[in-house]
């Protein structure tokens, strides 16, 4: 569990973050949604300590976080794993060194055993066979899966991913979204995914964080967001026609209006009644 | 001000570099891929210059000697000095400015800019330590021997040519250049080049490492990094100079 409580960070004149307090809860997908400079890419680098907040506190497990020194930090740092906007990964190395890099600084393992823990998350993330591939030669989704692969392999209890389908085609995103999901169930971690792809938010949102402006505007969950009635988060949300449409149908579906996805054209026919 | 924000933050990037390494193997496996890229990589332009710089002085020294009082030999003495003096260490470390300062500058930059050094950080890793610390050094090792490397190139190059130009014979050249040998250049001329190979590799990490922006900032921040390390090199050329030469 990751705690955060008034944290307020400000750049020259210009307030990103102003009293934001939010828990991110352990076993869960935690997002943090927003529209852009709403402030949610600030959140998450003072989350992991690339950016120091002005004031606040940042506790992880009961641990504060704020008040470590920086080789203390050194040692929390190593149960963080995150996957990066560009995946961020070392040019110059192979997959397969990408992923044994973390291995290679903090691990005590045997030659032998660090390639079999590579492998085994190479699998894991469905990469098996793209070892010696440069991140030059592979896919956008591919890099992501190396991404993560690199961000998991020290058995981390956070992950933290950074817009995790930018740049991504729908298919490609919904297999990381899931890939996020699984991980996260299976290793019992904290995960915190800041993002805007509204896909990501209905299907994986368990404890959803709305940021506007700097500061926290809702939480709740994907079952709570298509029946929220904050307008902000609304307007942020339901912003194309697609959308609204879909709410609707979610809505007629709660009612019990619509039994399942065949009624599609009755469903719409209603979803423009009601509005 | 903006001079003394840069460099305050300047030192402050060279006080970060000093702390325990997570993992010694990884920083030595780093350390000698730079020896290799600074060293092994500037190897073919260095001995080119050095050639070409020792054979035009012997041939422009031999130009200049215009009068019958001056022995001949004095092409192998000028050609000697000015090249372990000035042309190996300074002229050599001008090039590397830019050789090795801007792949400095833009290979920090570009892991600033594709966030490979948050990675970095955020595995928990002391990124002034592991990345710029091993340049440093392996620039302070690796540039000193190729400025002797020049040093050899750059008067085998002027005797080369001094010879092949009919100006002088090889024994005359040679006479010259064990004429009043001082062993105290060749200490000041490694003293230059210890304090170039510093200048021109922490300089462009300095600049590397704190890009802000894209592409296009990694391109400027790599010609800003040899611009100002070719004029503090020149400054401490002449600072050197000054203080170990002067009577």
């Amino acid at each position: 569990m990751i705690e955060f409580k008034n944290i307020k960070k400000s750049f020259g004149e210009k307030v990103v973050l102003n009293d934001v307090s939010h828990i991110m809860e352990s076993g869960k997908c935690n997002l943090i949604i927003g529209t852009s400079g709403s402030g949610k890419t600030v959140l998450q680098k003072c989350l992991v300590g690339l950016f120091e907040p002005d004031s606040g506190e940042i506790i992880y497990d009961g641990v504060n976080f704020t008040d470590m020194t920086e080789d203390l930090r050194k040692g929390l740092r190593q149960q963080i794993g995150m996957l990066f906007q560009g995946s961020a990964l070392f040019d110059s190395m192979t997959v397969e060194e990408n992923v044994m890099f973390p291995l290679d600084m903090f691990g005590n393992m045997s030659s032998s055993k660090k390639r079999k823990r590579v492998n085994e998350v190479l699998d894991r993330v469905n990469l098996e066979g793209a070892n010696k591939k440069f991140p030059a030669e592979i896919s956008g989704g591919m890099k992501k899966r190396v991404g993560i692969a690199r961000a998991i392999v020290l058995n981390p209890k956070y992950l933290f991913c950074d817009e995790p389908n930018s740049g991504l085609d729908p298919q490609t995103s919904m297999v990381i979204d899931k890939l996020i999901h699984e991980i996260t169930k299976e290793f019992n971690m904290t995960t915190v995914i800041n993002t805007h792809d509204m896909n990501s938010v209905m299907e994986i949102g368990e404890n959803i964080l709305y940021m506007f402006e700097g500061q926290k505007e809702w939480t709740g969950n994907n079952e709570e967001i298509i029946f929220s009635k904050n307008d902000k988060l609304n307007e942020f949300i339901f912003a194309s026609k697609f959308l609204q449409d879909a709410k609707d149908m979610r809505m007629l579906e709660a009612k019990g209006i619509i039994a399942d996805d065949r009624d599609m054209e009755e469903m719409l026919k209603k979803g423009e009644e009601i509005k | 001000m903006t001079f003394f924000t840069d460099f305050g933050r300047y030192l402050l990037m060279l006080k970060g570099m000093f702390s325990r390494p997570e993992n010694m193997k990884m920083y030595w496996k780093e350390f000698m891929h730079q020896c290799n890229d600074i060293g092994i990589g500037s190897f073919g332009i260095v001995s080119i210059i050095s050639v070409f710089i020792g054979a035009v002085s012997a041939v422009q020294t031999a130009y200049q000697l215009v009068s019958p009082l001056i022995p001949l030999e004095t092409i192998g003495t000028v050609v000697r000095d000015t090249v372990i003096l000035e042309f190996a260490p300074t002229l050599i470390c001008i090039v590397l400015a830019g050789v090795v300062g801007s792949k400095i500058a833009s290979e920090l930059g570009n892991m600033r800019v594709s966030e490979q050094i948050d990675a970095l950080e955020i595995m928990g890793i002391n990124t002034k330590a592991y990345l710029i610390l091993p340049k440093i050094i392996a620039a302070m090792i690796t540039i000193p021997m190729l400025v002797i490397i020049s040093m050899v190139l750059g008067i085998w190059g002027g005797r080369l040519a001094a010879v092949a130009s009919g100006i002088v014979s090889t024994d005359t050249f040679d006479r010259g250049l064990l004429h009043g040998f001082i062993p105290y250049n060749v200490t000041f001329a490694l003293i230059k080049a210890y304090t170039f190979a510093f200048i021109i590799s922490s300089i462009p990490a300095y600049f590397g490492y704190h890009v802000k922006g894209g592409a296009l900032e990694i391109g400027r921040s790599s010609t800003k990094s040899v611009v100002v390390s070719c004029i503090v090199l020149l400054f401490a050329d002449y600072a050197l100079s000054q203080l170990l030469l002067s009577h």
